[in-house]
């Protein structure tokens, strides 16, 4: 596969470094403490264009692809991965399915704001008892009139305390299993549609994690997405997208645990020389570099082979898998060859091993992306 | 309104290192940006263009990549832009430069006016901008630092080392612009995106696209030769004074008060 990037992305790619060299690595250890959103960055990312890069400019985006929002992800999160999980939630998880399966009047309506950056999104489908089995829906959606009506909870939903945008998924039709479950557009203003306290995370501490509760929350009847019955497979098809942004967020946090145990390595000196000078964390270094490298080229492959219009399920599940298990990894071993330093929070390295381990979990754990892999192959 | 901003491709130069035995810059593996003066000359130019309408063009004088600059200009929200590149302007000094781009300018015509930014990080020279000015024949202001522009008159800031100047002018005039002067935009993925579909968004002009006289191009034609180039050595000799302390302090004194410190 040629990952040669085309002068359109490398120009992206370099716009994205210094965004987040000059913009985002600056407070990046200041809302990891403080966990506030970075509200100012998203206007910025917005002016840049940065909040709807693979969405076609007629619906707002940039007109580009999946590989150039990919890079995106990637350079923020190796500034500060909250910044990256805000994008991916905001571009895979809210908007995307709005442009996959939204009607024409549902993409004017919402997919422009989002795709313009105007508006934020996210995605609701986990509960408390519908984890990765997502098919075990609680949250019930009944026709009255011309409206729905939503009852029951979403929890861990990324953005939620500033997405302006839901998809929510509930069950119309329970008698009919995964597919009575149906996908909703759902505003966040609307009367009935309340927020829970935010979150208090181990990392991506300035995403804006919490519980979206559903009390006789009124819906129009057109804010229906797709048809009924087909939530289960909105929801799955969004999260294989996801899972690439995902994925490129590990990827991201790794080749900055990469990027400061290469600096940090040369300059500590232990036994009258740079550390870096010992064979034993040579070997280390190596082998943290090949597999960083390795995931970049399941993420890139992924991210190429969505582009091509093919089926990538198992693309993503395979990037995901291997870049978040990477990330973890590499930014353990980060911390270890940073020694004592790196356990405190001065140096980055604390931040990016607390950071990754979210990689493994959300949007499909490690296990579920085995399941997806496994499944193609076996029937 | 229509302005034209020049601009040129320099190595980052916070990334540079020098080869001290040649003493020239090891430009290998270095990133080539937007001088970042030009960057303040582009967004200058972009505002005044969101408010008062008409049309920014860029222009720069250089190899084939500086095509890079300009697709980054053009993201920016320059609507055209134009390379000026040819063999022929290989060596150009400031006073050749100046020649060309301000040929260039007289191409492109009708303009009201003129940004650069003060001076490239490559080169230090600032005199590039008021070459220009001088060769177009029409006024200038060097070092602004703030800009307003009503009816058809500019008035200026004009930033000095120990103050400033305030300048007004008319219209047409060509203007340098110092870093403060604005926070320049990121460029935008869309405009990217669009760059790279139409075709040409950079035109390239050999010296057959316009009206040059060939005897002012290039190496031959600079005044500027430049021998040689070295690193300078910093050589900082410490005095050391003797005595008791109040004597100590009091040469102390003398010592500053000859150097005109105090």
């Amino acid at each position: 596969m040629d990952f040669n990037l085309s002068e359109e992305l490398k120009m992206s790619k370099k716009v994205y470094e210094e965004f987040a060299k000059k913009e985002v690595e600056p407070i990046a250890q200041e809302i990891d403490e403080s966990c506030e959103f970075p509200a100012e960055n998203v206007k910025k990312m917005q002016k840049a264009d940065m909040m709807g890069i693979p969405f076609p400019q007629e619906y707002g985006g940039a007109g580009s692809d999946t590989l150039n929002y990919i890079l995106a992800v990637e350079e923020l999160s190796r500034a500060c991965a909250t910044h990256g999980v805000i994008l991916s939630a905001h571009t895979s998880l809210g908007a995307h399915p709005i442009y996959k399966y939204g009607t024409e009047e549902q993409k004017e309506k919402y997919l422009k704001p989002l795709a313009n950056g105007e508006k934020i999104g996210a995605f609701g489908l986990t509960e408390p008892d519908a984890g990765t089995d997502a098919s075990a829906q609680k949250t019930t959606a009944k026709i009255d009139g011309d409206e729905y009506v939503l009852n029951g909870n979403k929890i861990f939903i990324t953005n939620a305390g500033v997405a302006d945008i839901f998809i929510i998924m509930a069950m119309t039709d329970k008698s009919k299993g995964t597919r009575g479950i149906s996908a909703f557009i759902v505003e966040a203003d609307t009367p009935g549609f309340t927020l829970g306290k935010k979150e208090d995370k181990m990392g991506i501490n300035a995403s804006d994690t919490r519980e979206l509760i559903f009390q006789d929350c009124r819906i129009p009847k057109e804010n229906l997405l797709g048809k009924e019955g087909m939530g289960f497979k909105i929801a799955m098809a969004t999260l294989d997208g996801g899972r690439i942004g995902i994925a490129a967020q590990a990827l991201g946090i790794a080749q900055r645990a990469l990027d400061e145990t290469v600096q940090y390595v040369q300059e500590r000196e232990q036994f009258g020389r740079p550390i870096g000078k010992f064979q034993g964390l040579q070997w280390e270094i190596a082998e943290m570099a090949t597999k960083v490298e390795a995931a970049r080229n399941l993420v890139y492959k992924a991210a190429k082979t969505k582009d091509e219009g093919k089926r990538f399920s198992t693309e993503a599940a395979m990037a995901k898998y291997y870049a978040s298990e990477v990330a973890s990894e590499v930014a353990n071993k980060a911390v270890q060859l940073h020694g004592g330093y790196g356990y405190m929070k001065d140096y980055p390295v604390e931040r990016l091993m607390r950071d990754a381990k979210i990689t493994e979990i959300y949007e499909g754990t490690t296990e579920v992306q085995k399941m997806v892999i496994a499944g193609s192959l076996l029937n | 309104m229509n302005i034209i901003v020049c601009v040129k491709q320099v190595p980052d130069t916070n990334e540079v290192k020098i080869d001290e035995k040649k003493g020239t810059l090891i430009r290998e593996g270095v990133p080539s940006i937007i001088n970042p003066e030009d960057k303040i000359a582009i967004e200058e130019a972009v505002r005044l263009k969101e408010e008062f309408g008409g049309k920014v063009t860029v222009i720069s004088m250089g190899p084939p990549q500086a095509k890079d600059a300009l697709i980054e200009a053009y993201a920016m929200g320059a609507d055209d832009a134009i390379l000026l590149s040819d063999r022929a302007f290989a060596g150009s000094d400031t006073w050749a430069t100046a020649y060309t781009l301000a040929q260039g300018i007289k191409e492109i015509g009708d303009y009201d006016l003129i940004f650069c930014g003060r001076q490239a990080i490559d080169g230090d020279t600032a005199q590039v901008g008021p070459q220009v000015a001088e060769n177009l024949d029409i006024p200038q202001i060097t070092y602004v630092t703030d800009l307003e522009i009503e009816n058809k008159k500019v008035t200026a800031k004009r930033q000095l080392e120990d103050g400033y100047s305030i300048i007004e002018t008319q219209l047409p005039v060509l203007l340098t612009v110092l870093d403060g002067l604005n926070e320049p935009r990121y460029p935008s993925i869309k405009r990217i995106v669009d760059a790279y579909k139409r075709e040409n968004t950079v035109k390239v002009w050999s010296t057959e696209d316009f009206e040059v006289d060939k005897d002012k191009l290039g190496l031959d034609a600079s005044p500027t030769q430049v021998y040689d180039t070295f690193v300078p050595t910093h050589e900082t000799k410490g005095e050391m004074l003797e005595g008791s302390a109040k004597e100590k302090v009091e040469k102390l004194i003398e010592k500053l008060k000859e150097e005109q410190v105090v």
